[in-house]
């Protein structure tokens, strides 16, 4: 198996693990990067959906929105952001968020409209206000489907990160790009292997966040 | 816009030949994807236990990065196309095979009864009653496949000019021709948004049957209740962008 070979090599080499290139560093770009990205993206998506998922209007612009914003292909947006905008943090988080804000507006948008309407109605029924509606009764319910939109959007985010390196940004992208060139496949390999590794670390942070946070209520249910 | 369809001859293709280029490394995919899930999602319908493990192994799948999938096959399949259909085919497989699931699921069991009653064979009756009632889940999830197939495509730049459109990205780099780079976003987006609406009409041509999506009904909420109990946590792409498109045929199957 070459990639094994590969694989081995780049994580037994000792240089890889030091300084302003190791792999410490280049991870910790990665997740900044992902983090800021999922941060912003969360911050414009989930208000919206919540709200928009409560009174249950704007459904049919908010498919088209993501629609549109789905269309946009990410690498493209980066690459024109750099030309246009030269080097910089700015270039990289706009194709991100892009990228991150349709699966978690949507999701969380059908994740509140989908609650069952009985409950809230009860707890209309018994005077809650509807800011308190949407927070205690509807929230909790919907919160597994809105992780699950805001998985993918941070999986996403995580794997796309890396094209950051081709417009000279840092992160793991940077052992797979120069790698290329180099003609160094032992560091491509090794890159990609970190993004993949860092993918599925994501996944399962986000499945134990989901174990946490979601009520046995409403898993079981 | 001056230049703007003037395309570096480094790239051996017209503006044209570029978007047909590019159509034919994100739709062939989504097909191989389509065939290879059918059969899978038929299976996971049949033998239940098999489909939470199936989700698993595709949402494992789904999170490898597609650099690093690129990057890892040219080993064995070189800087060639097939290097970038592969991953896409990939991920098209891990989006189609839960919305043929729960598509197929979703048909009622007096429907399936209907149809045995009437005589027909399991064959006849996947064919011609569960297969067309899934229709509109699957093309939702065809919707998704294909849009992120044609975005990512691109990509393929990267690993040695292999991206269609995505090639003028590294052309407007190296020859510091910003308009190349907008024709490349602005072709990629308009060619996913194209299809996303021939897939839609798609739709409507297969499934007469149903009554047009209205944003005011609340027909979503069993369809979208019932597999959140199952596997939604575990699902890679949250169906949810594609629920318009299934939500009325729940209500005509009833």
């Amino acid at each position: 198996m070459n990639v094994l070979n590969f694989i081995n090599a780049f994580f037994s080499d000792s240089a890889h693990w030091h300084g302003y290139d190791g792999i410490p560093h280049r991870l910790l770009e990665h997740v900044q990067y992902s983090l800021i990205a999922l941060a912003i993206a969360a911050a414009i998506g989930l208000p919206v959906g919540l709200i928009t998922g409560h009174t249950g209007r704007g459904g049919t612009t908010l498919a088209l929105i993501a629609t549109a914003a789905r269309a946009l292909p990410s690498f493209g947006l980066l690459v024109l952001m750099f030309v246009l905008l030269g080097l910089g943090l700015l270039p990289v988080m706009i194709p991100l968020v892009v990228l991150a804000i349709p699966p978690i507006l949507v999701t969380t948008y059908e994740a509140v409209r989908t609650v069952e309407p009985a409950p809230v109605d009860a707890a209309r029924g018994m005077g809650m206000t509807e800011p308190r509606i949407l927070f205690q009764v509807e929230l909790p319910v919907a919160l597994p489907l809105i992780l699950s939109g805001l998985r993918s959007a941070a999986i996403q985010i995580v794997s796309t990160a890396t094209i950051a390196a081709y417009v000279s940004l840092g992160g793991l992208g940077r052992y797979i790009v120069d790698g290329l060139y180099q003609r160094n496949y032992e560091k491509v390999v090794g890159g990609a292997t970190l993004v993949a590794v860092l993918a599925l670390a994501t996944l399962g942070l986000f499945w134990a966040a989901a174990r946490a946070a979601v009520s046995p209520g409403v898993r079981r249910s | 816009m001056n230049g703007f369809f003037d395309i570096p001859s480094d790239l051996q293709h017209s503006w044209l030949g570029l978007i047909g280029l590019h159509l034919r490394e994100a739709l062939i995919p989504v097909l191989a994807g389509l065939v290879l899930a059918l059969p899978i999602g038929q299976l996971c319908v049949r033998v239940r236990w098999l489909y939470p493990p199936v989700l698993w192994v595709t949402t494992v799948l789904y999170a490898v990065p597609s650099l690093a999938f690129f990057v890892v096959l040219i080993d064995y399949t070189g800087q060639s196309e097939t290097t970038v259909m592969i991953p896409l085919a990939v991920y098209s497989l891990v989006v189609l095979v839960p919305a043929i699931v729960d598509g197929v699921r979703s048909v009622p069991q007096e429907t399936l009864a209907a149809a045995t009653a009437m005589g027909f064979g399991p064959v006849r009756r996947y064919l011609q009653v569960q297969l067309p009632i899934a229709v509109p889940a699957l093309i939702a999830g065809l919707r998704v496949a294909t849009v992120s197939s044609i975005s990512l495509v691109s990509v393929g730049t990267l690993i040695g000019n292999q991206g269609a459109l995505g090639n003028l990205l590294a052309d407007a780099m190296f020859y510091h021709r910003p308009v190349l780079a907008v024709n490349s976003v602005v072709t990629t987006a308009a060619l996913a948004i194209v299809i996303d609406a021939l897939l839609v009409l798609l739709r409507k041509v297969l499934t007469p049957w149903a009554p047009p999506a209205s944003g005011r009904t609340r027909p979503a909420r069993r369809l979208l209740g019932r597999p959140a109990k199952e596997g939604t946590a575990l699902r890679p792409e949250p169906a949810a962008l594609a629920v318009q498109d299934t939500a009325p045929v729940k209500d005509t199957a009833r």
